[in-house]
């Protein structure tokens, strides 16, 4: 199964809210050590390296100018 | 000298050879007396091929140095007769325990399960080892041992090398047949082929402390990341024997060895890690042997140059977090050593040692591969991977996935010689070029090992589940291995053996003289024996 990058959070708002919500009160080295965890957690469930591949891949070209 | 030991001095022998005009010739030369070149002295002798080993200095190495002896390297040493002695004198461990801060983040075990003659590591001082090295070596009659004897030149041919060797009453040169290149990082030998040894340097530095004091940690590996004794950086803990315990501090690019190694500053360091980590007031201890050390990973692009054969770190440099550096070397030695010997009898050709290249550089590419990745861990380059390296650190004192992330050296393990030319495809089990499991038999009714009746006699060994094959050609030595007490036979009354090397009754499988996995092979004919051996020896 591909990466899946079409809409599949009921409510994607909460998401973003409850990640804004997290990295509030932190402070910058705290904030990157939490979405470290969050992205090995997800990384974890997820499971498939094929697929993490494929996101870090469209992650990265995220930051292309 | 250190509190603990003090290291043997060998004679000098003068060689007939000194004065005389003509080189003198020797079949095999190994440079370097340090534990790759003494082991393959030793191997080498125990295949009857008499060597000469050269080394400048004339005693075994200063300080404890290489110090964790994995599984794989101590069965190798209970093949060579010296396994017993590492047992009894050195520290027996497989357990570790990982902190992070102020806690313990896990602890694992490497080798949880029973049923084996050697246990996952024995620490012990490297010039414990090399001592017994020399006596084996001596005892064999086969090893002529030069000390005081420096490489000062070496003229490559296609029959070898021409040797030009100095010492304290002249010099003198020796032709050799084979070269064999056990001269370790900053290698003679790699420097006068001029062979580039390229690779990454690693932008940190650490200090070794050997202390000598009585303490009760256990027999166990500690690893701090960023503990309060010693904030920001890493810090090992191992046990040695004679009361030595060995501390590895980080200390970052920017430390000054020169002031970092000043006993004061170094008993200040110690003393702060002991109450850290115990929580009470430091013992007295005494400093034994102090390093400051960078390191690299780094190897050579080909191991064998005709005649010319390199093992060890002359071949190849591994960082120090999974004691993959003497182990990969005796692995080299390990997997040289049939093979020099079979060319030399006349029963494989020389082309035979292109297989030790593909073999071992398989092997030392691993063994970077997995230092590199500890290195990174250890050492963060960037914000990021500070960031993740802590990250994992926090989650694994809750999360068995994130345990399995931590890697403060991912700890020497034999390679499985994946693709090796020497193998023969087919058959289904333990894969193609494994080392062989050990497990305990039963022989006559006494306890037994299986892994000391593979390849003790130097030769190949068909190991044949439940019934030997009507014919098993010459040169190779068939074992039993029976599920019920039958004369002759290695009872397998544990079932153990079976079961590690997923065997089924009339599986007949061919080991090379390293007990590494050559054929797989099923109720076979003499002849199909004989091509997985031939295919083994290199002559297919």
């Amino acid at each position: 199964m591909p990466l899946q990058t079409e809409p599949r959070l009921a409510d994607p708002d909460a998401l973003y809210e409850a990640l804004m919500q997290a990295h509030r009160e932190l402070d910058e080295a705290r904030s990157r050590r939490l979405d470290a965890r969050l992205v090995l957690l997800l990384a974890n469930h997820i499971g498939d390296m094929d697929i993490l591949r494929e996101a870090l891949a469209l992650a990265t070209q995220g930051d292309k100018p | 000298m250190t509190a603990t030991h003090q290291n043997p001095r060998y004679a000098f022998r003068r060689p007939a050879a000194l004065g005389s005009a003509m080189p003198e010739h020797a079949r095999v030369v190994i440079a370097g007396a340090g534990v790759v070149g003494l082991t393959m002295a030793l191997d080498l002798a125990r295949r009857g091929v008499a060597s000469v080993v050269v080394d400048e200095d004339d005693t075994v190495s200063f300080g404890s140095r290489a110090i964790c002896w994995a599984k794989r390297t101590l069965e190798i040493y209970g093949r060579l007769g010296l396994g017993k002695r590492f047992l009894e004198k050195g520290v027996t461990w497989s357990r570790g325990r990982v902190f992070f801060q102020d806690q313990e983040a896990y602890g694992f075990d490497l080798l949880p399960e029973q049923g084996h003659e050697y246990p996952a590591f024995v620490n012990l001082q490297q010039y414990y080892a090399e001592e017994w090295l020399v006596q084996a070596c001596e005892a064999t009659g086969l090893v002529d041992l030069r000390w005081k004897t420096r490489l000062a030149g070496v003229q490559h041919n296609a029959h070898g090398a021409l040797l030009h060797l100095t010492t304290p009453e002249g010099d003198y040169t020796l032709n050799a047949d084979w070269l064999l290149a056990c001269d370790g990082a900053r290698s003679t030998v790699r420097e006068a082929l001029a062979l580039p040894f390229l690779g990454q340097v690693f932008r940190d530095r650490f200090l070794i402390a050997d202390v000598v004091m009585h303490a009760d940690f256990p027999s166990e590996r500690w690893f701090w990341f960023d503990p309060p004794f010693h904030p920001g950086q890493s810090v090992l803990l191992h046990k040695q024997p004679d009361d030595v315990w060995r501390i590895d501090f980080q200390l970052g690019w920017d430390a000054d060895p020169a002031v970092e190694k000043q006993p004061e500053r170094v008993v200040a360091r110690v003393r702060a890690m002991l109450e850290g980590a115990s929580g009470l007031a430091a013992p007295p201890f005494e400093l034994e042997w102090v390093s400051v050390y960078t390191f690299r990973c780094r190897r050579l692009e080909r191991f064998r140059h005709g005649r010319v054969i390199f093992a060890g770190d002359s071949a190849h440099q591994v960082s120090p977090f999974g004691a993959r550096g003497g182990n990969g070397g005796v692995q080299d030695v390990d997997n040289l050593g049939w093979k020099l010997a079979a060319v030399l009898a006349g029963e494989a050709a020389e082309s035979l040692l292109d297989s030790y290249d593909a073999e071992r550089i398989l092997a030392a590419d691993e063994n970077i591969l997995n230092s590199t990745r500890s290195t990174d861990f250890i050492t963060p380059k960037n914000g990021a991977a500070h960031a993740y390296r802590d990250a994992v650190l926090q989650l694994a004192r809750g999360h068995g996935f994130a345990r399995q992330m931590v890697n403060s050296g991912r700890l020497s393990r034999p390679a499985t010689l994946h693709g090796s030319p020497l193998a023969t495809p087919g058959g289904e089990g333990l894969p193609l070029g494994a080392p062989a499991p050990d497990a305990p038999v039963l022989v006559a009714g006494r306890a037994d090992w299986l892994l000391r009746h593979i390849g003790a006699d130097g030769r190949f060994t068909l190991l044949c589940f439940g019934a030997v094959p009507a014919e098993v050609p010459g040169g190779i030595t068939s074992v039993l291995v029976t599920d019920d007490d039958r004369p002759g036979a290695l009872w397998d009354h544990a079932g153990l053996v079976a079961r590690r090397w997923q065997a089924r009754p009339g599986d007949a499988l061919l080991l090379r003289p390293d007990q590494h996995l050559a054929a797989r092979l099923h109720a076979p004919e003499a002849a199909e024996i004989a091509a997985a051996h031939r295919r083994a020896l290199g002559l297919i």
